[in-house]
Order: C-alpha cells, then structure tokens, then sequence
C-alpha cells in the first residue's frame, strides 16, 4: 500500500481518528450550551477578562454595516490592529494590520490595501461570510500582539500561537504552529506552516515537522527549532487549564500568544480543536488521554493536575 | 457511553430487522418480485378530464375507451365518479365511458386510470379502407387543392412519397402558397388540411389518436398520428416530422377521426394524462390490483397513492440512498465536502440532465460563475446583494446555455434549468472565498468530493436494482437509516486518515 498506514498501527500509535474525537470526546464531554462561550469570541473574552485570565486588549466592535465607516475613520489612531469576525470558525476573515503606509495599510504579509479593502472585508464578516452557518455576525477590533522576541524568528511573516489540547482540566498536548512563506503566513499545517511539538514537562520542543516529514530548521528564516524554548511555560499550562474550568468543556484546545510585555494571553478557544497536533508531535492522544482520564479521576486540584501531567507526558527525562 | 451505544444497537436492530422483515415478507408471501429480473415497463396512465358545467343543464360525459391494438395490453382500469352515474357502453369499433349528471353547479375533474404494457411490437390490424369522404369546397380550394396535388404528384413515385412530401410540406416555414391560402381559408389545423388533400387525392386516410408516453410527465395531452391506405395496406406517418412507421412509445387509444371525448352540457373541456412508467412484472402488477383489498399493507403501499404523487415518491424514495452514500463518503472514507448535502442536489440534477451533459453543464456553470463573481468582488457590494447578483448571473448563465444549445440543436442542454440555482450561487460564492483564504487546492479538493460524492450518489441512484427496491420495498428505507445511525457511532479511522497520518509511523 503505497502512501498509506494500516489501521493496526495507527491504533498502535494510539492516533486520534476524526470520528473517534468527535462521537467519543466532543460529542461526550463537551455540552452544546456551553459552546456559544467559545464560539462567540467576545463572550470568550469577558469571561476571560472576569477570571483574571490576560486577553489582547478589545478596541471596537463593529455591529451594523452603517457603523463601518465611521470605525474605519476611528481606527487611524491605532498603528497596528487585527479584525475578526466575532463567531468566525477555523481562523476565518482574520486581518492583521501591522502598520500603515499614508493612506493605505499594511498586511501582515507585507502587502498594502486600501481603506475601501478594509471596509469591505468588515462588512463581508458582518453579513455572515465567514461565520459559522453564515449567520449575520459582528466585527471585533482589538491590539496586536508585540510578539515575544524569542518567538519572533520562528515564524515567517505570522503569528505564532501555542495550541495546548486541554482534556478534564490536564493539559495532553502541546504545539507551536509557525507560518511559513509556502503557509502564506498562515497557521495552517496542511498548507505548509510548520508544526513544532512542545514537550509538556519542561516547554521545550520536541519536534518539528512541515507537510508530514521532520524539519531542524526554519525554512524562511533558518531559526533552528531544537533550541526552541517556550518562556514563561508554568503560566501557560496553569492559563489553559483555568480556561477548562472558565468553559465547563472537557475537551479543549487552548490558542495563546506570548506577548512583549503582557506574557501569555489567550488568544481563543477551540470547542473541535483539530487533530494536526499529533502530526507535530509525531505521537498519538489516545494514550496520552487515557492517563489524563486517570489523572482527572484521581484529583480535582488544578496544581495537582498539572503537576501530573508535567510527570506522565514529559519527553526529556 | 456503553448504554447510548448499546440503545443505539438495539434501535438500529429492530428497524433494520422490521425493513428487511417486511420487504421478505411482501416478496414471499405476496409475490413482489426482489429484483427487477423479469422487467416490464407498465405505463400507468391517469386521464383527467376537466370541464366547467352549463348553468341549469345536464351533464353527459362520453369518453372514448382504448381498446387493444398495436401490441398493447391493458391490465387494469379505474373510473373515478362520484356523484355521476356511468356506464360502458360497447360499440361494434369499441367501448365509451359515459358520466351523466343531472345539474352540476361547479368545474369538476372526472378520472380514468389504466395500466398498460406492450409485450410485443406489432402493426396495427389490418382494416378494409372506408369510403372516401371528399371534402366540400369553394372552387379557389379547390383549385388551390389540385395544384398541390399535382405539384406533389410530379415530384413523388408512389402514394407514400406522396403523402411524406405533404407532410414535409406542411411543416415547412416557407409553405407554397396554395397550402398557405388552404390553410388561411378551409381550416386552420395543418392536420385537417392535410386530410382533405389526401382525401381529395382518392387516398383513404384517418387520424390515429394516441398519446406520447414519456416517465413522469403530468399534463400529457392526446397527440395525432395519420394513418392512410396505400391500395393493399395502412401506413402510419408522424404529421409533424414525416417519420414513417408508429413511433416508438406511443400508446394507442384511439384510431380514426372522431373526437375522443364530448362533453354535452359542458364547456372548456379538457383531456390530460399523467403519465408514469414502473419497472415491474406484469403478472405482479395484476396480482396486486385483486389482492389490493385482501391485505391492508398494500392499501397503504405508495401504489395507493395517485399517479402523479406515485412518481414524485419515486424520486424521493432514493433520496435516503445518497444520504447514505454522503455519510459513508464522510465517514468511512473522509472525502470533503462543500455543503453535507450539496452532493445530493447535484445527483438529483444529474438524474435529470444525464451524468455526462449534468457534469458538463455544472463545471460550466461554476467556472464561468467564478470567473463572473471575481469581477463582482472588486466592486465592493454587501454579500446578500453579491449572491443575489451570482444567482442572477447563474440564471442567465442558464438561459444562455439553453439557447445556444438548442441553436446548436443539442437538446439534451435544455436541462440546464434542474440545476438548482440557488444552492449553485451558494456554490460559487464559497468556493471563490475558500480559493481567495486557502488557495485552489482547496477548491479542487472540497469541489472534486462532492462532485465524486455525487456521482457515486446519482450511479447508485440510476441502477434498476436500487430504483426497483426504494420504490417498491419503501420499507427499506428502514434498514438504510437503521445503517445510517449505527455509522453515526462508527469510532475507527477514515481512509483519508489513513494516508494524512502516513508519515507518523517512519520516523518512530
């Protein structure tokens, strides 16, 4: 069988399948009604901001088509800013402005658009384009992230986001997802960004991978990922769980960025959080779930539950 | 977990077992035929006469009944009249069906079911030729009448060229000018004229009344064939094309000229058919119609149903096989999507326009639709107003293809418009954001799943076995959604995944 795996080993691994994740995880431990939480990313950043949790600070909320142009006109006293749809799924109409050029704004890839560029991606995210079920949606501006420097070379052109896979409260899985030029800039792994798995002990990285083979090194900008050391490593595994008791969702995948000056914020919630991880970390979760199923049964203490799972899931001993 | 898995299992169970149960049940006992080995296309054909009654008067409905002919069987007929009195009577050429009503206050709608079949493809009987009936006319006619005659006499070698050429001539755009002053003077229908010349012309000649069976259609209404003496034998000759010979599926009801139905006492009558065909043993179908009132079950089987919802059933009962098809394609093997179930309109579209044209037709539709929305994109519009204006493109996209095709004489175009339009502008508004987010790959991925998606869906749906099953064994549809929940609880890997997790094993 050429390009193909066989089942058995995959099960050996202990692969997540789409279909197991969404019947026996999503489907199982993670209520419809606490979903709008998540999905609805203003929501997720109030509750945020109530449980002491750091989130990129929220500089406007575009509602209706007539307030677009007004907010444009506003948003001339922000050098650099992002624009999401409030219930966008999968990184969907994301814009980042990292500066401006006269008139005009500059992409995070470098290019320029015009103001009239700007407005009309507003208003498609107001009527719903990118949106969940293309219901009619709001706009939210808020700050860009000064990235943390140690991060800064590991992605091309993008924004570097840690992915934590939170199960019952114990963080599972760990991964740096870094855009590349063949990526767009983008975070995607199957459009080339790379993946690079973080050790859950000690945040240090375990291995990079880019369209499924072992990478060292960044294509772009040649950083290597062995010496890959993500700061302040403690606070973002006690972040992600707090998030699991803030949702009331037993399966979670956690986005945060590490910002210059604020440390780790995060950035979203993922209520069907993808299965690429296992690609970059070149392991299963199905194992890793297991024991994270014991390590819940065994404690409720938040601490308690990470300093286990610091314990079981560590590469380097 | 266990016990939602174990509730699940025991449903899907039963309802698989009670589908399977009752379709074995139908073909043991009551002799339905599980599969469609020894098929017979069965028309069945429900006349409608409709009419508006005159204040104060009585009402006498006379239909003509078929009788037998050209190979034809009947197997079962049925009189919708209530209210009415009837009767059959029998003439010596036939029998009429007579409603009668003493007053009627409302336009009322009198039916006539029957079931046919044609075993075998022969000639009409032979008949001896009836005297001629010349017809009456002015003196220009008639001098108008015997220049054509001879102008097709010198060009024709014998009677049936003759009549061919009339024919021809009749249907020409640029008539010759005698039959265009017939035609202004003597009688407006081509079909008259036509039989005055012949009968001018000493060729016996009558009409044969008959209808065009095509699947599905609903307001069918009679057509004419002629038929004419050719000194020892009766030919038929198509007066709209001239094709000689009885077209095939045409179902004879009546032949000779007279009118098939008269409606005494009543105006703006009308005569229409809804056709069906059912791929069926023709001993079945007889069975069926005397045990209808034996057994409950078939009193509440689709065939109970009119003809005209009979054949909306038949494609809605093969809608649960494409389902079925998307959630295998989804689940087990992980294809993508766009939209869970665009793949099912496509292969219903496709049933209708034929795979090849269908496929043709919709990469058509969606490139230029692309290419279309792309431009609309620089104009900066609110999205409702840009997917009005694709679904507005779509339609003239459809419009334009339709006539150019017909121009071009490629009927099979025409079927553009099953299409439905604004799932199709949907279509095309996704796959230009996805192209603009996540570049052509994408496209092609999500647009070649659910095109293969719904080829899958329309083969299965197209196969005589699977069309045979879902309609008559509805019961089935049990078992196929016992199947769809028990893979709604499917936990093992896709195939998809099986190559997108290919690398993880080697570098262990």
């Amino acid at each position: 069988m050429i390009g193909f795996i066989s089942p058995r080993k995959l099960a050996e691994l202990g692969i997540l399948g789409m279909n197991r994740r969404n019947v026996g995880f999503i489907g199982k431990y993670n209520p419809r009604s606490k979903y709008r939480l998540v999905d609805d990313k203003l929501l997720t950043k109030k509750t945020a901001l109530e449980n002491n949790i750091p989130v990129p600070q929220l500089y406007k909320v575009i509602e209706r088509q007539h307030e677009i142009a007004g907010a444009t006109r506003d948003l001339v006293e922000h050098e650099a800013f992002v624009i999401k749809p409030v219930q966008g799924s999968g990184g969907k109409g994301i814009l980042v402005i990292i500066g401006r050029e006269g008139d005009s704004f500059r992409k995070s890839s470098g290019s320029l658009i015009s103001a009239a560029d700007v407005r009309r991606h507003l208003s498609n995210i107001l009527a719903g384009l990118h949106s969940l079920g293309g219901r009619n949606d709001r706009a939210m501006v808020e700050a860009m992230i000064q990235f943390d420097p140690c991060l800064q070379e590991y992605s091309y052109e993008g924004v570097p986001d840690i992915r934590v896979i939170v199960f019952k409260g114990v963080p599972v899985m760990a991964m740096v997802r870094c855009a590349t030029h063949a990526s767009d800039g983008k975070a995607n792994l199957h459009q080339g960004a790379v993946g690079v798995g973080i050790d859950i002990a000690t945040g240090r990285s375990v291995r990079a991978v880019q369209h499924g083979t072992l990478v060292t090194t960044h294509p772009d900008t040649g950083a290597n990922f062995r010496e890959l050391q993500i700061p302040y490593w403690e606070q973002i595994l006690d972040l992600a769980g707090r998030c699991v008791e803030m949702t009331g969702l037993g399966y979670l995948g956690v986005d945060i960025v590490l910002d210059r000056t604020y440390g780790p914020m995060l950035l979203e919630l993922n209520a069907r959080p993808g299965l690429a991880i296992q690609v970059a970390n070149m392991a299963g979760l199905r194992h890793r779930l297991a024991v994270a199923e014991k390590i819940a049964a065994e404690t409720d203490d938040h601490d308690r539950k990470i300093a286990l799972a610091r314990q079981s899931f560590g590469v380097y001993t | 977990m266990m016990a939602s898995r174990t509730q699940i299992a025991m449903i899907a169970g039963s309802l698989f077992l009670l589908g399977v149960g009752i379709a074995l049940y139908k073909a043991f006992s009551l002799g339905f035929p599980l599969l469609p080995g020894e098929y017979r296309e069965v028309w069945t054909i429900e006349s409608k006469i409709s009419f508006s009654p005159r204040k104060d008067q009585a009402v006498q409905v006379n239909l003509k009944l078929p009788s037998e002919q050209a190979g034809w069987v009947l197997l079962d007929e049925h009189f919708a009249s209530s209210g009415f009195g009837f009767t059959i009577v029998d003439h010596d050429d036939g029998r009429d069906a007579r409603w009668t009503r003493q007053s009627l206050e409302r336009p009322t709608t009198l039916y006539y079911k029957l079931q046919a079949y044609r075993p075998t493809n022969q000639a009409l009987d032979d008949m001896p030729p009836p005297p001629i009936e010349k017809p009456i006319l002015e003196n220009d006619q008639s001098a108008a009448m015997e220049r054509l005659i001879a102008l097709l006499h010198e060009q024709s070698a014998d009677t049936e060229s003759f009549v061919a050429l009339l024919v021809t001539e009749f249907n020409r755009e640029d008539q010759d000018r005698d039959a265009q002053f017939l035609l202004g003077t003597f009688e407006e229908s081509p079909l008259v004229v036509m039989q005055a010349v012949l009968a001018h012309a000493d060729i016996p000649v009558h009409e044969i009344r008959g209808i065009r069976l095509q699947d599905g259609r609903r307001r069918q209404t009679l057509s004419s064939l002629l038929e004419f003496y050719d000194n020892e034998r009766w030919i038929v000759i198509d007066p709209e094309n001239a094709s000689v010979g009885m077209p095939p599926n045409f179902f004879v009801w009546h032949r000779g000229s007279e009118p098939v139905l008269a409606v005494a006492g009543g105006s703006n009558s009308r005569l229409e058919f809804a056709l069906v065909s059912n791929s069926l043993p023709a001993k079945t179908v007889i069975g069926m119609e005397q045990r209808a009132h034996e057994y409950a079950l078939l009193d509440f089987s689709i065939y109970a149903l009119p003809v005209e919802q009979q054949g909306v059933f038949k494609i809605l009962m093969l809608i649960p096989v494409a389902a079925l098809v998307v959630v295998v394609m989804r689940i087990l093997v992980g294809l993508k999507t766009s939209g869970t179930f665009m793949p099912v309109l496509i292969a219903l579209a496709f049933l209708q326009t034929q795979l090849l044209t269908g496929l043709a037709l919709f990469l058509i539709l969606v490139g230029v639709g692309l290419w279309i929305r792309s431009w609309l994109s620089h104009m900066n519009l609110l999205l409702v107003s840009r997917i009005s204006a694709v679904i507005i493109v779509v339609i003239f996209m459809m419009a334009t293809t339709a006539i150019l095709s017909y121009k071009f004489g490629l009927d099979r175009a025409l079927t553009v418009t099953f299409f439905p339009t604004i799932i199709l502008a949907w279509t095309i508004e996704r796959m230009s954001i996805l192209w603009e987010e996540e570049g052509f790959h994408e496209v092609f991925l999500q647009g070649g799943g659910s095109l293969v998606v719904a080829i899958i869906a329309y083969l299965l749906m197209t196969n005589r076995v699977v069309e045979h099953l879902t309609f008559n064994f509805p019961e089935l549809t049990l078992s196929l959604l016992a199947i769809i929940l028990l893979l709604g609880k499917y936990t093992g890997y896709r195939l998809s995944e099986l190559y997108r997790f290919r690398d993880l094993g080697k570098n262990e």
